[in-house]
């Protein structure tokens, strides 16, 4: 993200990333508008993964609803052969490109937005609209899904007991935050 | 909310993150340039559509976004059975199929059965 933005500022326009900075304290959940980050699709068959693996430095996760961390990168399980790669620092696409092994990454940094919730309510405030068991039990640290918010698809991941990363498309992130605000009122009650 | 079980995430996910996607089992031609008007036509716009247990392909859509098919029972709701995409289709029990083992059967054959029990009850 570092490098989009000196790239951008070359040319003198300015990128202002939707919510930018944006943070909400209601109820019992606190939401932040999080930083930009680089973001890869990755999609690849099973044969692929052990090399796309080294590449990235981390153990792409295999089971559903499953993640794997190292640093500032997270590899999401989405599909059987589908995985969100997000990364605070380096860059996964760069990283993908010295990859023979058959696999398709298409950067998808500026299509989401990411909003953090966390706070004894948070668990409520997503619940309040997404229709998966959120409980520690069945969605522990690390769990991770796309699934659905009111009207909305999104991608989320438990990040601890008490937060979670919701990663929502840009032109839908004015919805997913007013609807967590929403929520987070609700979810204090 | 009805609850699904994707044979790919492994679990029963809310019906909210699925959507229906016709038929399953509808083989397409290896050679559809090859084939007649009548079979296109079978095998593009005719459909079973029976009362009872159908066999159809649905999408993990808001999931992992796979196709996978399902057995389900029209008269109950009732998912019988899910299965990843290209497995064969499962055998169905009627008593699995519960109140769908009925449907689709001509009257007189219907009317015979509860009739032909009225009287074993009678008897007894
Ligand atoms: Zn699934």
């Amino acid at each position: 993200m570092a490098k989009a933005a000196a790239k951008t500022a070359t040319t003198g326009t300015l990128r202002r990333p939707a919510l930018a900075g944006r943070e909400v304290l209601a109820g019992g959940a606190r939401l932040s508008v999080l930083p930009p980050a680089e973001r890869m699709s990755l999609r690849a068959p099973a044969a692929s993964v052990a090399a796309l693996s080294r590449a990235l430095g981390l153990d792409l996760p295999v089971k559903p609803k499953t993640s794997a961390s190292s640093g500032a990168r997270t590899a999401l399980w989405l599909g059987p052969d589908e995985w969100l790669v997000i990364d605070q620092t380096g860059d996964p696409l760069a990283d993908c490109a010295k990859v023979k092994a058959l696999h398709s990454a298409v950067g998808i940094s500026h299509r989401n937005v990411a909003i953090s919730a966390s706070g004894p309510g948070a668990e409520a405030t997503l619940a309040a609209g997404c229709p998966q068991d959120l409980s520690l039990q069945t969605f522990p640290v690390g769990a991770c899904s796309r699934t659905i918010l009111g009207k909305v698809e999104i991608v989320i991941l438990r990040t601890a007991e008490d937060a979670f990363r919701v990663e929502c498309w840009r032109s839908f992130s004015d919805y997913v935050l007013d609807f967590l605000t929403e929520a987070a009122g609700d979810a204090a009650g | 909310m009805l609850l699904i079980r994707c044979p790919y995430c492994e679990e029963e996910r809310p019906e909210l993150e699925f959507r229906h996607a016709g038929e399953a089992h509808v083989a397409r031609s290896g050679d559809i340039a090859a084939i007649s008007d009548e079979d296109f036509e079978k095998f593009f716009f005719i459909r079973s559509n029976p009362k009872g247990v159908v066999f159809e392909r649905w999408r993990h859509v808001h999931g992992c976004a796979r196709f996978f098919n399902a057995a389900r029972n029209t008269v109950t709701d009732r998912f019988l059975v899910t299965y990843k995409a290209g497995e064969p289709k499962p055998e169905i029990s009627a008593e699995d199929a519960g109140p769908a083992a009925w449907a689709n059967r001509e009257p007189a054959e219907l009317n015979e059965t509860s009739s032909s029990r009225l009287k074993e009850q009678v008897t007894e």
